[in-house]
């Protein structure tokens, strides 16, 4: 060991201390652009996913082209101009621990275990010719252990899912973690999230979802094993598909027949 | 210490397996065992941090102050592995979202320090860097045997690849869930630690 004196440890720690902050903000800079191209292709991956639309030997970025990203007003349900909120920069949940873009949900509220709500979020709107094909929403809720993120995408009836995808959740992995399976989530698609009354009448099952009979077009399987979970899931969809989410907006849409900005 | 370099390599290994003989790294062992792929991500991970780390601190290991040695070991420790976290996020993004928080932990992998104290302190960097490889492929070695038991019997495959076909998946295999949860590595590493022992009585702890 090296003969010490009292001053040694500190000179040693400082010079220590200034190469590792130099080598790991370095690192942290240098590599940020990569992460965020990284980041951003991840998401559109999975808004693709749920819309079904991707496809695994064709770029990201191509099949996303066809997709328009719109800001709206979660309350009122009103597409916000572009001037305005820029999709491209606008972070929605980033935006829901801000206090000027969300605000606090009150427990009789926050069924999906959120706190906060943001004010606006993102819509993904796929176009066919002069109407709408599909939409595509992001969603998030509490699980058993950790909040799942996901997408949901509806039919141009507004009414039926086509599609869904969890893309990032910490449930236990086999059980809660099944949310990610692919044919656990191919269930969704055709069922329906609102009933007659325009309620959300979506539910997951416990246990497998009836095939027949009035109750099949509103349920899907549940998860074994992960009660909480899918309870979790169920919740969100509610939350998400009622009046404090994109309930207003769905309704708008449906008002005035077609998209108009 | 009188041992050759490859018995550095090779010691470790098996005769003084970082988990079995030392029963350190027991925490990550049970973390990220639930799928080969991870394990294999991981021990690659962790015996890069041990070896580089070893390496580094050996090299300054006499300008290291007794005083604060443990914080210096940390910080180097810290930085290598938020680099690598940081690179993994960069080029392979998706096996990064799978590791998550588990490559931030390396750093409280406690065969990383235990290395850097017990043996790099004291020893030439060459010596330690073999003897940081050779107790990540020893950490691998367990965590491969562990994650390969657990993904076969808890998920029906191996490195993501469908062996048994699940009752989920219209197939006949019912998954077993107790080798999806964390506590089967505990039987797991309990039963390596046994057969280890008793083909080798040389481990077993004096009465």
């Amino acid at each position: 060991m090296a003969d010490e004196s009292a001053a040694k440890p500190f000179y040693s720690v400082l010079v220590l201390a200034f190469v590792c902050s130099f080598l790991v903000s370095g690192a942290a800079i240098g590599l940020r652009p990569l992460q965020e191209a990284n980041r951003r292709i991840d998401m559109k991956k999975n808004i693709l996913r749920a819309g079904g639309l991707y496809e695994t030997n064709k770029p990201v970025d191509a099949l996303f082209s066809s997709i328009e990203t719109r800001v709206i007003e979660l309350a009122s349900g009103e597409f916000i101009p572009e001037d305005q909120i820029a999709p491209e920069s606008y972070n929605q949940l980033k935006a829901a621990l801000s206090n000027d873009l969300s605000r606090h949900l009150d427990r009789k509220e926050d069924i999906a275990g959120l706190r906060r709500l943001e004010k606006y979020s993102l819509v993904y709107l796929v176009r066919s010719g002069t109407g709408i094909e599909q939409i595509i929403l992001p969603v998030r809720g509490k699980g058993l252990w950790s909040t799942m993120y996901g997408y949901l995408a509806l039919d141009a009836d507004l009414k039926t899912i086509r599609g869904i995808s969890f893309y990032q959740h910490g449930e236990t992995p086999g059980l809660g973690g099944e949310i990610e399976n692919e044919q656990w989530q191919a269930g969704w698609a055709g069922k329906k999230m609102y009933g007659p009354d325009d309620n959300v009448s979506l539910q997951v099952a416990k246990g497998k979802a009836p095939t027949t009979g009035k109750a099949a077009q509103y349920q899907v399987d549940g998860l074994s094993g992960a009660t909480m979970t899918a309870e979790g899931v169920n919740d969100l969809m509610h939350f998400w598909f009622g009046d404090h989410g994109f309930k207003p907006f769905i309704e708008r849409l449906q008002k005035s027949g077609g998209i108009n900005g | 210490m009188a041992e050759s370099k490859l018995e550095l390599l090779t010691l470790s290994i098996l005769r003084r397996n970082p988990i079995a003989l030392l029963i350190l790294g027991i925490c990550s062992a049970l973390a990220v065992t639930s799928q080969m792929l991870t394990a294999l991500v991981m021990s690659i991970c962790v015996t890069l941090v041990v070896a580089l780390s070893s390496m580094t601190i050996s090299i300054v290991r006499f300008q290291i102050p007794n005083s604060v040695r443990i914080g210096i070991q940390i910080t180097v420790i810290a930085t290598l592995v938020i680099m690598i976290d940081q690179i993994l996020k960069a080029f392979y993004f998706d096996l990064s979202k799978q590791l998550s928080i588990y490559v931030g932990l390396i750093i409280t992998n406690c065969i990383v320090m235990g290395r850097a104290e017990g043996f790099a302190m004291s020893n030439p960097p060459v010596n330690s860097f073999i003897d940081g490889i050779g107790n990540g492929l020893g950490y691998g070695l367990v965590l491969m045997f562990v994650a390969f038991c657990r993904e076969l019997l808890g998920s029906g495959t191996l490195f993501g690849a469908e062996i048994f076909q699940l009752t989920t998946n219209g197939g006949w295999y019912v998954r077993n869930g107790i080798f999806i949860l964390p506590v089967s590595a505990f039987f797991l590493i309990a039963i390596l630690i046994w057969v280890l022992r008793t083909l080798d009585p040389v481990q077993q702890e004096k009465e």
